[in-house]
């Protein structure tokens, strides 16, 4: 590659940072705040002491569970708009656990795990399913599937998991100790959470990659018909992918109710699901992209608390940046092959 | 007594889905194109807040709803360009869309959460209004309700009577045969997509200036989405489009009273109801529900009736054109 | 120049146009579709342009009619030089063309059609174009009816209203571009006949682009044939068939004639098997095929093969009768079940159904083993199995090749490739359509390989030469019936021609 080329290439990569950070600047002056204290208040919310640090691991770790099992419907070509809900289903079946069996922590966490993915999973199914056996797209499967479960969960709050005390916007009581898992000492970071996001990016990578599984899946996203006509089990691929996504988002409920929380909240996932599809599109669909691009996205999470709280500045700010950070590098992307095509045509 | 409170309920609904009408007439017209506006969700959202916003700072809703125009107009301006021009797809942009509208709606409209603000005045049309049961059903409403029948007719008329709707049609269907036949296939997929994307933001401020008024968080959330299984439910026919609008909207009022009446029954059922009903109104229209239907008649009404239902999608949707 | 412009009925009033091409260049990447081609058409005659696929036939006549600007050259209409920037200008200086696939809307009525992108005006004047549609109609012989839609009408019908409609626009020249692919032979002598009065009696210039020797003898007064994108002669009528062939390919092409092949054991057999889906129903039908057999199913599009070999693939449920393949009762049964069995589909979409754009070569390899495939990939052995293939069966790439960058004949050669090593039943739509002869002649040449090593192959094409020189017997398809089960040496191209016609004609 020529300077030039190098120096274009540069520009291009930097170009959709500098764009999101205009798209902000702009709206932050719209509402009426001075930018620069804004973006120094996000950047010292997620760093100025270990607190903080460990809150960012702790939106990091279902951000990542849930980008990486979104590899696995993105590959296939799907868009698995629901893993807002299978996160939900994923706190309803831990949290039942939780309350109704009672075990010794070694047992009982296992338990919850295990019941969460598998709530995850069969919530996921069900999108994959409407769309396989229905017709219907994903996308709106998806969505209805989330607010069906969004106001399951709420309603389980209301009625049979109603606290003895307090508003049900509370929550539910606290889980008995033996469903919690372990901390790091005042923090509420489990290091339990870290190892299981971790292991989740290194198996997804690998079967997505080296496996003959995670080939057939690609080749389904590619060309579902073409796939099909060579002998691939189009449907059932599809249908896992929908199942392995669901699962890991469970996993990421889990970990929410039993981790962070202690206790089954109506926002319970977040907004994490919808994020996690950001995450994954930022990171080019790529298994080793999504963890550093979670992280940025957690960071800028912790830091806008901070920002309602100094600047009474509403903490959507930092969905402004990220979406307006995906939104540029779609457009730059765009504008990069038109480029492209118009120098060699 | 039972009748005055059917008309009472057909005179709401009539009004109460008049946003959605007018948002799903827009996106008819994007789609019949051939583009996908996915981000109307975020769309409403957002102009829904910046028409309270500019109606109430400045005592007048026209510049609400000029403002509101501009909102939805520019959203759609922003998929035309990056799908049409720069070939990326509609849907990722689409999507990402929704979720910044959402937020910027969100972060932008917290100042104007929960204030009284200014609203469409009611104008009755005099004589039509005092004809006994249809005056009281279409003629006590306000500007807006009007509108939004004279559009269904209007959309109706321009793509099945008009020369320039023939092109529409072409264009959603074959894009290659319209360029062939002189079409500037690009330059008609902009037009279509930025003026549905202005009635996506009329409907915006017809939530929070109308309907539902006000601002507050999340406001009309999952409205869009309606919006677009509606365009689907309705084979991309403005009358069956408009018809599953005036469903919803019935739907939903039904599910009103009926929490009213029947007692016991969770409330969150009712909130989740529009959504299990739009997953079932999906799965009839694209499931074997439909020919399932269908075979029941004998086949010389069965092509009649196919006709009449065909719910194909425009064959180009979604792809952009490139020529050589 | 008068601008063209929609005007009341039955135009016709501009007076003949004489076109010229001089040095006419296009290339695409490397490619050089048209190498400097000089070509002169006169008004009132049948003009041919005839060549193999590939040869820039159709590269040349998008560039004259506004699809395509060419790199270099000129166009001449009545001595003035023209420029078009797009087909509608084309139209208005008076070109049309008749595409292969004419370009118009399925799923619009044909009066939609008609009516689509004129100039007049807001509303759609439906009644006045009625009436012309169905004038325009009766003087050729059609039989257009302006409320059908477009989707449910034959090739030939739609060229019919692609010919009626670029008169109604006042064209003085058509260029048809192999017009007579997968229609019958009544709607040939339908066709020839309006060529023959358009050019005789309207005055108009007619180009008529084929790669088929006869149809051209029979039809044209001049014949330019084209080689590699360049001319390669141009020749008066009448002359003999071997003078072309001579321009066209340059040297004698000896087909390699299929050896003698006893027929083995019956490999699939059907019993009034029958399907039905909501465009088409299949009568029931029986048949028997043997190892090493070849069958020719012949028939307009939309007349049941498609759907016969889909069924027989397991890829469409019947809805009467069995189907049993070496014996094992297969109705009913899935798609997966048919590969296990022993079966191969090849579908007629290279990119579309077969391959998988986005993937290497590599890739499709692993993808397409059969049996017990390992679930982790070792790629450094998988790039050399693929490098064996690739050797094998000549095809220009590398392991790693996406194979959306493969030309049509190589990928071809890499679904055949793709195919398992002992197969007892082989289903292929259209193996050699848009490929060159010596692409086509390496397909059969394998086809006829794996036909020695017992295979029974069943094949669809539009193609009636191919369907008559290649296959044993022939299923002639119409209205979604087999009419006819034929013997291939007991028949000929006339005969399939009207039969595929049917009752339609």
């Amino acid at each position: 590659m020529t300077y030039s080329q190098r120096l274009v290439n540069l520009l291009l990569g930097l170009a959709p940072i500098a764009l999101a950070l205009m798209l902000s600047t702009l709206v932050l002056i719209a509402a009426g705040a001075p930018p620069l204290e804004a973006y120094k208040h996000l950047l010292q919310g997620a760093s100025e002491s270990p607190a903080k640090i460990a809150d960012v691991l702790v939106v990091w770790v279902p951000l990542v569970l849930c980008s990486v099992g979104l590899l696995f419907t993105f590959t296939a070509g799907l868009w698995n708009i629901g893993v807002e809900g299978q996160i939900i289903f994923g706190v309803i079946f831990a949290t039942w656990v939780a309350r109704d069996i009672y075990l010794p922590a070694i047992l009982l966490l296992p338990l919850m795990i295990l019941a969460g993915m598998i709530g995850g999973a069969l919530w996921g199914l069900l999108a994959g399913a409407l769309k396989v056996y229905g017709g219907i797209h994903e996308i709106f499967g998806g969505l209805g599937l989330n607010f069906i479960a969004m106001t399951t969960n709420i309603w389980l709050i209301a009625k049979p998991w109603r606290p003895e005390l307090g508003a049900t916007m509370q929550g539910t009581d606290p889980f008995p100790a033996a469903a919690w898992l372990p901390r790091l000492a005042g923090l509420r970071l489990s290091p339990v959470s870290l190892l299981l996001a971790v292991t989740a990016v290194v198996v997804v990578f690998f079967t997505l990659r080296g496996t003959l599984w995670g080939l057939q899946l690609k080749a389904i996203g590619k060309n579902a018909r073409s796939a099909y006509l060579l002998g691939i089990a189009t449907n059932r691929h599809m249908l896992l992918s929908f199942a392995l996504c669901g699962a890991l988002a469970g996993l990421a409920g889990v970990i929410q109710v039993s981790g962070v929380w202690g206790r089954d909240i109506p926002q319970i996932s977040g907004g994490i699901g919808y994020l996690a599809l950001l995450v994954t599109m930022l990171s080019g669909f790529r298994a080793l992209g999504v963890a550093p691009v979670a992280l940025f996205f957690a960071a800028i999470g912790v830091g806008a608390a901070r920002l309602h709280l100094r600047m009474q500045l509403d903490p959507s700010l930092a969905g402004v940046l990220e979406g307006g950070l995906v939104l540029s590098v779609l457009l730059v992307a765009g504008l990069r092959t038109r480029l492209l095509i118009s120098r060699e045509g | 007594m039972e009748i005055t409170l059917l008309i009472r309920i057909l005179s709401s609904v009539l009004a109460d889905s008049s946003p959605l009408v007018i948002a799903s007439m827009g996106e008819t017209i994007s789609e019949r194109a051939g583009v996908i506006n996915l981000s109307l969700d975020g769309s409403i959202m957002l102009s829904a807040m910046s028409g309270f916003a500019a109606a109430y700072l400045t005592g007048n809703v026209v510049w609400g709803f000029l403002a509101a125009t501009m909102v939805g107009a520019l959203i759609a301006l922003l998929i035309a360009f990056a799908s049409i021009t720069l070939h990326q797809d509609q849907v990722a942009v689409g999507f990402v869309l929704t979720l910044l509208g959402a937020e910027l709606a969100n972060f932008l409209g917290g100042p104007f959460v929960r204030r009284p603000g200014p609203r469409v005045p009611h104008m009755p049309i005099p004589l039509l209004r005092d004809i006994p049961v249809v005056g009281e059903i279409f003629f006590r409403h306000d500007i807006l309700v009007y509108a939004s029948v004279v559009l269904i007719v209007v959309v109706w008329f321009w793509i099945f009577k008009t020369q320039a709707g023939l092109r529409l049609r072409g264009v959603g269907e074959r894009p290659e045969a319209a360029f062939a036949r002189g079409v500037n296939v690009n330059r008609l997929r902009y037009l279509y997509t930025v003026t549905g994307g202005a009635l996506v933001g009329i409907a915006g401020a017809a939530y929070s200036l109308n309907v539902k008024l006000g601002w507050s968080e999340g406001h009309t959330l999952g409205n869009g989405w309606i919006a677009l299984a509606i365009v689907i439910f309705g084979g991309w026919h403005p009358l069956r489009v408009a018809f599953g609008a005036y469903l919803f909207g019935a739907l939903t009022s039904l599910g009103g009273i009926l929490q009213r009446r029947i007692p016991g029954v969770p409330t969150q059922v009712f909130q989740a109801a529009p959504f299990a009903l739009m997953i079932l109104v999906l799965l009839f229209v694209s499931g074997g529900a439909l020919e399932r239907l269908l075979s029941l008649f004998p086949p010389r009404i069965r092509r009649v009736l196919r006709e009449a239902l065909r719910v194909a999608p425009p064959s180009a949707l979604g792809r952009p054109f490139v020529t050589e | 120049m008068t601008v063209r412009r929609f005007t009341p009925p039955l135009v016709l009033a501009r007076e003949a146009m004489k076109v010229e091409l001089r040095g006419i260049k296009k290339c695409f990447g490397t490619v050089r579709a048209n190498d400097g081609i000089s070509l002169t058409v006169e008004p009132g005659t049948i003009h041919g342009l005839l060549g193999e696929n590939g040869a820039g036939k159709t590269t040349l006549m998008k560039v004259l009619s506004g699809f395509l600007s060419p790199d270099g050259g000129r166009v001449l209409l009545d001595g003035e030089e023209t420029l078009f920037s797009s087909p509608a200008q084309a139209i208005e200086k008076g070109i049309g063309m008749l595409h292969q696939d004419p370009l118009d809307f399925p799923p619009l009525k044909v009066l939609d059609n008609f009516l689509f992108g004129r100039d007049s005006g807001f509303l759609q004047k439906r009644e006045r174009a009625r009436k012309e549609v169905l004038e325009l109609s009766e003087r050729f012989g059609f039989a257009l009816d302006p409320e059908t839609y477009v989707n449910t009408l034959t090739v030939g019908e739609r060229q019919q209203l692609e010919i009626v409609r670029l008169l109604s626009l006042g064209v003085e020249v058509l260029i048809f571009d192999e017009p007579t692919t997968g229609i019958s032979t009544p709607q040939k002598v339908t066709l020839f006949a309006t060529l023959h009065r358009l050019a005789k009696e309207e005055g108009k210039s007619v180009i008529f682009v084929s790669h088929k020797l006869e149809e051209v003898l029979e039809l044209c007064s001049e014949v330019a044939v084209l080689r590699r994108g360049k001319v390669a002669g141009e020749i008066a009528m009448p002359c003999t068939s071997e003078e072309l062939v001579r321009l066209m390919f340059g040297q004698v092409i000896t087909t390699r004639a299929a050896d003698e092949v006893s027929l083995g054991e019956p490999v699939l057999e059907l019993r009034e098997l029958g399907v039905h889906t909501y465009r088409l129903d299949l009568s029931p039908a029986s048949l028997l095929v043997r190892a090493g057999e070849v069958i020719g199913l012949a028939g307009l599009e939309g007349s049941g093969q498609r759907l016969l070999l889909r069924a027989c693939a397991g890829l469409i449920k019947p809805s009467r009768g069995s189907l049993f393949l070496r014996g094992e009762d297969m109705s009913g049964k899935s798609y997966q079940k048919f590969l296990e069995a022993g079966g191969a589909y090849l579908p007629a979409g290279r990119l579309e159904e077969g391959l998988i754009p986005g993937l290497n070569l590599a890739e499709h390899f692993v993808l397409a083993r059969r049996g017990r495939a390992p679930f982790f990939i070792n790629w450094a052995l998988a790039r050399g199995d693929a490098g064996r293939k690739i050797e094998e069966f000549n095809i220009i790439g590398n392991p790693s090749t996406l194979v959306e960058g493969l030309s049509g004949g190589n990928q071809q050669r890499t679904l055949l490739a793709l195919l398992p090593d002992s197969l007892p039943l082989l289903l292929l739509e259209h193996p050699t359509r848009g490929l060159d002869v010596e692409s086509a002649l390496w397909v059969w040449d394998r086809l006829l390989e794996r036909r020695e090593e017992g295979t029974a192959v069943l094949f669809t094409s539009t193609d009636l030469d191919e369907i008559l020189e290649r296959s044993d017997r022939i299923l002639v398809f119409s209205g979604g019936k087999i009419l006819q089960v034929l013997d291939a040496s007991q028949t000929d191209l006339e005969q399939l021609g009207y039969l595929i016609g049917g009752k339609r004609g």
